[in-house]
């Protein structure tokens, strides 16, 4: 299957973005090979000097590594996995209040409606 | 390194009032998969007739690896017509020797580990074949060379999506890194995300040559959204 990616936006970052979401869920672990540039091109069917772009900028991230022999790897830091965790986790929290607040809610009205919906899914 | 592909004041006109190609000037790297895009009757064909050497300039020059067309370029640039040429009573088999024979850069290994992949029986006759199927060996055909210029025209023409998905990876997994794909069609949406570069062409003029990425960078839309807006339709 192809990726889902927006016409609107640069490929590239759309595709920095969905790299850095597979490795924090876990699709890719600490330490994992990555595919080619040239099979993951054709598995998302983007341009391979496209996807040689975004690899370029997760490697000077740093979340992934060139090892000369054995290909791309993911980075072991789990501490920095960690943290783009929370970036991408501010990032849709960010989202989430802007569109809130567009509804016409204040900050504390929004709390006590996410404890509201926590609880309705916990039970 | 000389330009792969260069076309200088390029003309070619039908007859006494029709201008298909006019003065074009053009330079073509290596490596890149580049859209060839235009409105109909705007003289994309025209231009891959000239750079195959079916048609012969009225005007100007065009020049492959440095040489105009001939043998020579003939050897290095793979070519998918708009229309097919093959025998349809031929077997696949039969087609891949017959490339095989014709192409000393065939490898007919490749064509036959494509054709596994996709399924598709080696001993069954081109006409019994369904529109998608067909289209599908002729890419794998093409593909199958090592060139160092593919040129497509209109590859992803009226086969489903799966099927153009398809073409679309076998193009990405099978030129060369140094080989430039170039890919005529007016189904821009379906195959940007592949392009690394567009050229715009309309009168038989080029409109616009650049990258993907800088029409998404500069307009923030699709180079489909900004193909209508540029051309208006």
């Amino acid at each position: 299957m192809a990726w889902d990616l927006d016409s609107d936006r640069p490929i590239y970052a759309q595709i920095v973005e969905k790299i850095q979401m597979q490795i924090v869920s876990g699709y890719y672990k600490p330490g994992d090979k990555l595919p080619s540039v040239r099979e993951l091109a054709a598995l998302a069917c983007v341009n391979p000097n496209t996807m040689q772009k975004a690899f370029a900028e997760l490697e000077r991230s740093g979340l992934i590594k060139t090892m000369r022999t054995t290909g791309r790897l993911v980075t072991e830091d789990i501490h920095m996995i960690e943290g783009i965790q929370k970036a991408l986790a501010n990032q849709q929290l960010q989202i989430f209040f802007e569109k809130m607040m567009k509804l016409g809610y204040e900050k504390d009205q929004i709390l006590s409606l996410l404890e509201q919906s926590i609880r309705e899914q916990d039970s | 390194m000389t330009a792969l592909l260069e076309a200088n004041n390029l003309t070619k006109t039908y007859g006494n009032d029709t201008v298909a190609v006019d003065h074009l000037t053009i330079s073509i790297g290596r490596g890149r998969i580049i859209g060839l895009l235009g409105p109909n009757g705007s003289g994309k064909s025209t231009f891959i007739k000239l750079i195959n050497g079916l048609l012969t300039p009225t005007e100007g020059t065009i020049l492959i690896n440095g040489a105009a067309p001939g043998v020579e370029s003939k050897k290095r640039i793979a070519y998918l017509p708009e229309r097919t040429y093959l025998q349809s009573n031929m077997k696949v088999n039969q087609l891949i020797d017959f490339f095989g024979d014709f192409y000393e850069d065939f490898q007919k290994d490749k064509a036959y580990a494509m054709l596994q992949s996709m399924d598709i029986k080696s001993n069954t006759r081109l006409r019994t074949l369904s529109k998608g199927t067909k289209e599908k060996v002729q890419l794998i055909l093409v593909m199958s060379r090592n060139a160092d210029l593919y040129i497509l025209d209109e590859p992803i023409a009226g086969v489903d999506p799966a099927a153009r998905d398809f073409i679309l990876k076998t193009i990405i997994s099978n030129y060369n890194e140094n080989a430039t794909v170039l890919l005529s069609t007016h189904l821009i949406s379906d195959i940007e995300n592949i392009l690394d570069d567009v050229i715009f062409i309309q009168d038989g003029k080029i409109k616009t040559q650049t990258t993907v990425e800088n029409i998404r960078e500069d307009y923030g839309k699709s180079v489909d959204a900004y193909f209508r807006e540029v051309f208006a339709c």
